[in-house]
């Protein structure tokens, strides 16, 4: 079973429908425009633990969601 | 050398000491390969290499064990060519049976865009010391009959390059010959010790915080697979890395030889056979950012569908077993290696999914690295700092898993 996302509007669909959104990462101490913009470039936080995270439902509704999941064992938080 | 001949492996297991001069994090590939070139290429012993579970445990016991130089930078040619070349003299340095056979890699196109791709890759590796030509579908189907040229009539070959020095090693084997290699010599490697924060003094880095207690190290360096990002943040980095699920799966036992390792950049997958005559496949990188090892049947079905249309005697076969390996990704899909801005701080990162290869040129280096204080030439190209100054190493279409 692979990863399965809750869409709200589509309901529960296989990871490979979707596209992974990028959130703005970068911290609040960087001031430096180079620096932040080297850092929304390539700089990843890597969050490994719980993030929120956006997806775009490319083979379905074509619309965002946004979810929270743990990246330490791939399961959807739902609150 | 072989089976028959060979010696058991002799590891030596310590108690740790509280002062080493190098302390490497990670007890992979990487991190033993570059202990044993400390030890054996500058004669530094009093190193200790700390691994959170047991060695070769991560990347370098599930990854698919190609080794081949046919990237698309000449600077990524030079380094691979330079660790494969390693890699074929590894068994007589080490007195050691890695398995290591040469195979030949075929790399296949399937339209005018990956014909060029591929007469491009043959240039660039011919240009700077790789050994790699062009070839038409005749010579596909002379080096590997079991291939169906006419791609299921979906994906004809129409070409392709191929690598004759392309071969594979056992990977635990080329574990357990560094670790030996690098005991041996006096260095110490640690099992069961987790690293949980760096010593600083003021900017630098004087050692670790380990659940057994401080070392304190003249010098910190990471080799750690999947989790460095965490290891990063304790220096104070922020590290252009993201980690990414890779899996790999193989069938039961395949009667007949199957020579070549073939790859298909169109096709996503790439095929060899391994020494107990399984047929091992793998594709592309799960595309969600996470830690998890958890395997997933849609990585076997479509990976199974794509393969099948080019060798169709897959489909007779079955899925013997399927693991997952957490790899760090870079953006420009090339390794990170050298200082990091941090005194005291090396790191060697970003391997991806193409971290196997680059075990002895990558081990070396960072040897040298370490001993000399300067960046050996050889991986300047690949620093850190590379993204500060625009002068990324963008080779996607080398992974093989893109």
């Amino acid at each position: 079973m692979s990863l399965t996302l809750p869409c709200p509007h589509c309901g529960p669909r296989p990871v490979t429908e979707f596209v992974y959104g990028e959130l703005p990462e970068v911290p609040e101490a960087l001031t430096d425009p180079d620096a932040i913009d080297l850092d929304r470039a390539f700089m990843r936080k890597n969050t490994e633990g719980v993030q929120v995270e956006r997806w775009f439902h490319t083979f379905g509704c074509r619309r965002w969601l946004t979810l929270r999941r743990d990246t330490r064992t791939d399961l959807v938080i739902r609150d | 050398m072989n089976e028959f001949m060979e010696k058991k492996v002799q590891l030596n297991w310590v108690e740790p000491k509280k002062h080493y001069d190098v302390v490497i994090v990670g007890g992979g590939g990487h991190g033993l390969a570059t202990a044993y070139y400390l030890a054996t290429r500058h004669g530094i012993t009093n190193v200790a290499v700390l691994e959170r579970k047991y060695i070769g445990g991560g990347n370098s016991g599930r990854n698919t064990t190609v080794i081949r130089s046919n990237y698309g930078i000449p600077e990524a040619v030079k380094f691979y060519q330079h660790s494969i070349e390693l890699y074929q003299t590894l068994e007589s340095e080490t007195d050691r049976w890695i398995m290591h056979k040469q195979k030949g890699l075929l790399w296949l196109a399937h339209n005018e865009a990956g014909l060029r791709a591929e007469r491009a890759r043959a240039a660039v590796n011919t240009a700077f010391g790789a050994k790699t030509e062009f070839v038409g579908p005749e010579q596909v189907k002379k080096l590997c009959p079991a291939i169906d040229l006419n791609g299921a009539g979906v994906w004809p070959v129409l070409g392709g390059s191929y690598h004759p020095e392309g071969a594979t090693a056992r990977h635990d084997r080329v574990v357990w010959a560094y670790a030996e290699g690098a005991m041996q010599r006096g260095a110490h490697i640690h099992q069961r010790i987790a690293v949980t924060g760096l010593q600083k003094d003021g900017d630098r880095v004087v050692g670790v915080q380990t659940d057994r207690g401080p070392i304190s190290a003249g010098v910190v360096v990471s080799a750690v697979g999947g989790h460095v990002t965490a290891l990063g943040a304790m220096a104070g980095l922020r590290l252009p890395i993201r980690t990414h699920p890779l899996q790999a799966y193989v069938t039961n036992h395949y009667d007949l030889k199957f020579d070549q390792i073939v790859a298909s950049t169109a096709l996503l997958f790439y095929v060899s056979q391994t020494a107990r005559g399984e047929i091992l496949l793998g594709a592309e990188i799960d595309r969600q950012p996470s830690y998890s090892y958890r395997s997933d049947h849609h990585l076997i079905q479509s990976c199974s569908h794509r393969a099948i249309t080019l060798f169709p005697f897959l489909r007779n076969l079955r899925v013997l077993r399927q693991w997952t390996g957490v790899c760090d990704m870079s953006p420009d899909y090339s390794p990170v290696m050298g200082k990091t801005g941090v005194e005291g701080f090396y790191i060697t990162t970003g391997w991806g999914t193409w971290g196997f290869k680059a075990i002895p040129a990558g081990g070396e280096q960072m040897a040298q690295l370490i001993a000399t204080g300067e960046t050996p030439e050889l991986i300047a190209p690949f620093s850190l700092d590379r993204f500060a100054k625009d002068k990324t190493l963008a080779d996607r279409g080398s992974s093989g898993t893109h």
